[in-house]
């Protein structure tokens, strides 16, 4: 497909100003990526709205002419999912960064897409509350991002996800139509769109305001660094936490190339020659927290947790966190290149699956350090590697795709929190069959028939909408029209 | 439409006539179909797509009655089969079943482990997918949430009977669309739910319960304020208001938990008020429907702070139309329950209700009525700026409309 750049660029400039929309290739290419580096695309135009209104007529001019868009947060997404496309318009949201009401009395906030995760927290913490779920990246990552990706986060074990915390939406459609789904009230008649609508990475279309629960600051909170000398130690110690009946606000766990890598980084000092360290946090009322905190050091005891800390103060706990929330950049200090994966197995095949990772890497001389969420059995396994050396690119990434496929073995998902985004759309036949993924694209042709929202995202092909379902043989029509690749 | 119904025996499929007791509002289905199995519903939709006879899914058949009537119910499909607990490893805190599964049965073998599924409707005989296909919820959505929160896959199985996945049995996953979500409280519009996979909590060790009395819409909508601004994390906080008592209300305030907090938690919310007692059983009413059979059931939703405007304006209802109103439900959330007798001042009133409630974002859906009445009445009531998508969901799933027909929002 081609387009005439200049005439779209012409339109857009009529609806946005000429401030609002960028050609020249150098700040183009600004854009070419998101947090996930390894795909790159420049795309056609790139637009800088300000406003709800400007984000719908771009997308009006869009669908007017037929011309693909991705809606780009703060772009730290770790799958692409904000790649752009070529011959595209890349929508830049972080000019919508107004905080439209904080409403105490219901405990919701209304944000704008661009409003920065943690200004949310900020904003509210003076009432007593907080915006719950926490992604490591919470200091620059966008709400809206946070929506399309259904983000995750550290305290998303006992809070939940992104999902959980949004109450409703305004959005604007593939066809410029602007729609709200949800609102101040629980229960709204009809489907749950919004709930399909969170987490379906920008495919479905564009929210230009998100109206989010706030959670009341917990009476208490209890952190707790143990230092274990075995990962199987800290795995089981996980486990009889949770069978125990406690629901942490957070179990995360870090092995020793994870724990070398935090100390190279931020001085973390944590335990000297632990094979794992959990950081465990609980959070609630005092007495609560109290008597299931005693349970947890027990349970670690029992475990033969060589050492546990407890942080005294806020001070020491931020020093706990800093350690695990810097793990990912921290790994650039023992290896030039590195993977960030992301996996869910059913936790209690903790061990077995890090045995598994383990053989993988060793298949290959590579090196494996695991950073996860250990109480709900997401894994970061970071897959480190050397450009420089011929051929070990292609073998960590090859490893990478692997553990994907031992976590679809033992029951699990291909994404945890990154989202599937370009970079996953050829695992997603791994973990759901044909039938599976035609099903998931009917709700996709009922809001983006024409496919030009973010496309090339989270599907492995494209489904032309009408068509019969069931299975397809030969080529793909859009294929054959040169409309769509098959990754 | 007999067809290749007539032959889903030879198949092995449960085939009989539709009687009285298998009506669907009024309308009495010409054949109910008894699959065994997730294969066997497919068969059922699959040898009848062609044909296209309109089928209403049935679990417990607790809550057949919600709902718009519909249109035309030719094939009931009842599920009560489906009763298989799939898989359940207690350590991942997951379980697997079929939908035609009783909340209760799957409720009394979680409890052998000491762990529950966290959702509470009050209706006795209740299915896992009945409870999804209605989005049933009971008091304890304060803390857990609804299904939509707990289900974490799904398996459906759609007009055409194709049978589909979404999520799986990991409770964090962000692998394409989650079409829970999409089904909970779908009606049976959209695809026939047959397997669902839930995230499990513990049973807690203990639990208090503490009854506060409040008198008329202000104080009772203060009583909320102050428990919604404080420390307190109760599991549930129910509202019951009789319509005898005159706008004399109380809250039961529950508590769950290890011993000391629980206790702890149960004073503080006892000192909220100077005539609040203690228990440590909630009260009978509590989660109960306000209605009973013959009664206009209304489930209301609004931001949660605005609960003085909806006893306000029940108050008002009353006084124009003669309509006492019974309130219940969960006060903390903005969902409530309210039970008003059946009179023909019914359709007016709830248009009165409606109207009151659009500045606090309101919705009043009529979730049990008379069938007569609800021919008279607009049961689900505006749906907002998303109807048009709402429609064309349906019609990519669904594009015959043969599922549960008439019976969801703008007569989907």
């Amino acid at each position: 497909m081609t387009i005439d750049v200049e005439s779209l660029a012409t339109r857009l400039r009529s609806v946005l100003g000429p401030a609002g929309v960028l050609t020249d290739p150098a700040q183009l290419r600004t854009y070419e990526c998101d947090g996930l580096l390894a795909f790159r695309v420049t795309p056609a135009v790139v637009v800088l709205p300000e406003t709800a209104a400007e984000v719908a007529d771009v997308v009006r001019v869009c669908s007017d002419l037929g011309v693909p868009y991705v809606a780009r947060g703060s772009g730290t997404g770790l799958s692409g999912g904000a790649l752009p496309v070529a011959d595209g318009v890349l929508i830049v949201l972080s000019r919508l960064r107004r905080f439209l009401d904080l409403d105490i009395a219901n405990q919701q906030a209304v944000v704008e897409p661009g409003v920065i995760n943690l200004w949310v927290t900020r904003e509210a913490a003076p009432y007593g509350y907080y915006y719950a779920p926490d992604p490591s990246s919470q200091q620059v990552c966008s709400i809206g991002g946070n929506v399309a990706e259904n983000s995750g986060g550290a305290h998303c074990l006992k809070y939940g996800f992104t999902a959980n915390h949004v109450l409703g939406a305004e959005v604007v459609l593939p066809d410029g139509e602007v729609v709200h789904l949800g609102g101040a009230a629980p229960d709204h008649p009809g489907y749950d769109l919004l709930g399909a609508f969170v987490g379906s990475e920008g495919t479905l279309g564009i929210a230009t305001s998100l109206r989010l629960r706030l959670v009341r600051l917990p009476e208490a909170v209890q952190t707790m660094l143990a230092g274990f000398h075995t990962v199987e130690d800290a795995a089981a110690a996980t486990s009889d936490i949770i069978g125990a009946g406690v629901v942490p606000a957070a179990i995360e766990m870090m092995d020793a190339l994870a724990i070398e890598a935090a100390e190279a980084a931020v001085h973390c000092n944590y335990p000297a020659g632990a094979g794992a360290v959990l950081v465990i946090e609980l959070d609630g009322p005092r007495l609560e927290v109290e008597h299931q905190f005693g349970e947890v050091e027990r349970i670690c005891a029992a475990r033969s947790a060589f050492e546990t800390r407890i942080a005294a103060d806020d001070a020491e706990r931020a020093l706990m966190w800093k350690g695990r929330k810097s793990a990912f950049a921290a790994v650039g200090r023992i290896s030039p290149d590195y993977f960030v994966q992301d996996g869910v197995i059913p936790r209690t095949s903790l061990t077995a699956v890090l045995a598994e990772i383990g053989r993988l890497a060793d298949e290959r001389g590579l090196r494996v350090a695991n950073v996860f969420h250990a109480g709900d059995g997401n894994l970061h396994p970071l897959v480190l590697y050397d450009d420089d050396v011929a051929g070990q690119a292609a073998a960590a990434e090859q490893v990478a795709g692997d553990i994907l496929d031992v976590c679809i073995r033992y029951g699990g998902s291909i994404t945890g929190e990154h989202g599937v985004g370009h970079d996953k759309a050829k695992h997603m036949a791994h973990q759901f069959s044909a039938a599976d993924l035609d099903t998931m694209q009917l709700l996709r042709c009922a809001f983006d028939p024409r496919g030009l929202s973010n496309p090339g995202k989270i599907f492995p092909t494209p489904r032309l909408c009408g068509e019969a379902p069931g299975p397809r043989s030969g080529v793909h029509p859009l294929q054959a029209a040169g409309l769509a690749e098959v990754f | 439409m007999t067809g290749a119904l007539l032959e889903l025996p030879n198949a092995g499929v449960g085939l009989r006539a539709g009687g009285p007791a298998d009506a669907v509002d009024g309308i009495q289905p010409a054949y109910v179909a008894r699959p065994g199995s997730v294969a066997e519903v497919a068969a059922v939709l699959r040898a009848t797509a062609a044909e296209g006879p309109s089928i209403v899914a049935r679990g417990g058949g607790t809550k057949i009655g919600w709902g718009g009537p519909p249109r035309s119910a030719e094939v009931l499909l009842d599920l009560a089969e489906l009763t298989g607990v799939l898989e359940h490893n207690p350590g991942d805190l997951v379980v697997r079943a079929e939908a035609g599964l009783p909340l209760a049965a799957l409720q009394d073998r979680l409890a052998g482990s000491g762990q529950r599924l966290a959702l509470d409707p009050p209706e006795a005989g209740a299915t896992l997918g009945g409870v999804v296909a209605t989005a049933a919820s009971g008091p304890r959505r304060l803390r857990y949430g609804t299904p939509r929160d707990l289900l974490i896959g799904i398996t459906v199985v759609l007009a055409d009977g194709s049978v589909a996945h979404a999520g799986g049995k990991v409770v964090k996953n962000v692998a394409g669309y989650d079409l829970g979500k999409l089904f909970a409280g779908s009606f049976g519009t959209l695809g026939v739910v047959v397997e669902t996979t839930w995230r499990l909590h513990p049973l807690p060790a203990t639990a208090g319960v503490v009854l506060l009395p409040f008198d008329g819409p202000d104080a009772g909508g203060a009583l909320v304020a102050r428990i919604a601004g404080s420390q307190l994390v109760p599991a549930a906080v129910e509202l019951d208001l009789p319509a005898a008592t005159g706008g004399s209300g109380r809250l039961a305030v529950l508590f769950e938990g290890v011993g000391p907090a629980v206790r702890a938690q149960a004073d503080a919310a006892a000192g909220l008020h100077p005539e609040a007692t203690v228990d440590a059983e909630p009260p009978g009413w509590f989660g109960e429907r306000p209605w009973a059979d013959g009664r206009v059931g209304l489930q209301v939703s609004l931001a949660p702070a605005a609960l003085p405007t909806l006893l306000h304006a029940l108050a008002g209802v009353q006084r124009e139309f003669g309509l006492a109103a019974s309130v219940r439900g969960r006060a903390l959330t903005g969902a409530l329950e309210v039970s008003w007798p059946d009179t023909d001042a019914v359709p007016a009133g709830l248009d009165r209700l409606r109207r009151e409630l659009l500045g606090c974002d309101g919705s009043v859906v009529v979730a049990a009525a008379p069938t007569a009445r609800k021919h008279t009445l607009d049961v689900w009531g505006p749906s907002g700026d998303a109807m048009g998508l709402m429609r064309r969901v349906k019609a990519q799933f669904d594009p015959a409309g043969r599922l549960s027909p008439g019976r969801f929002v703008g007569g989907i």
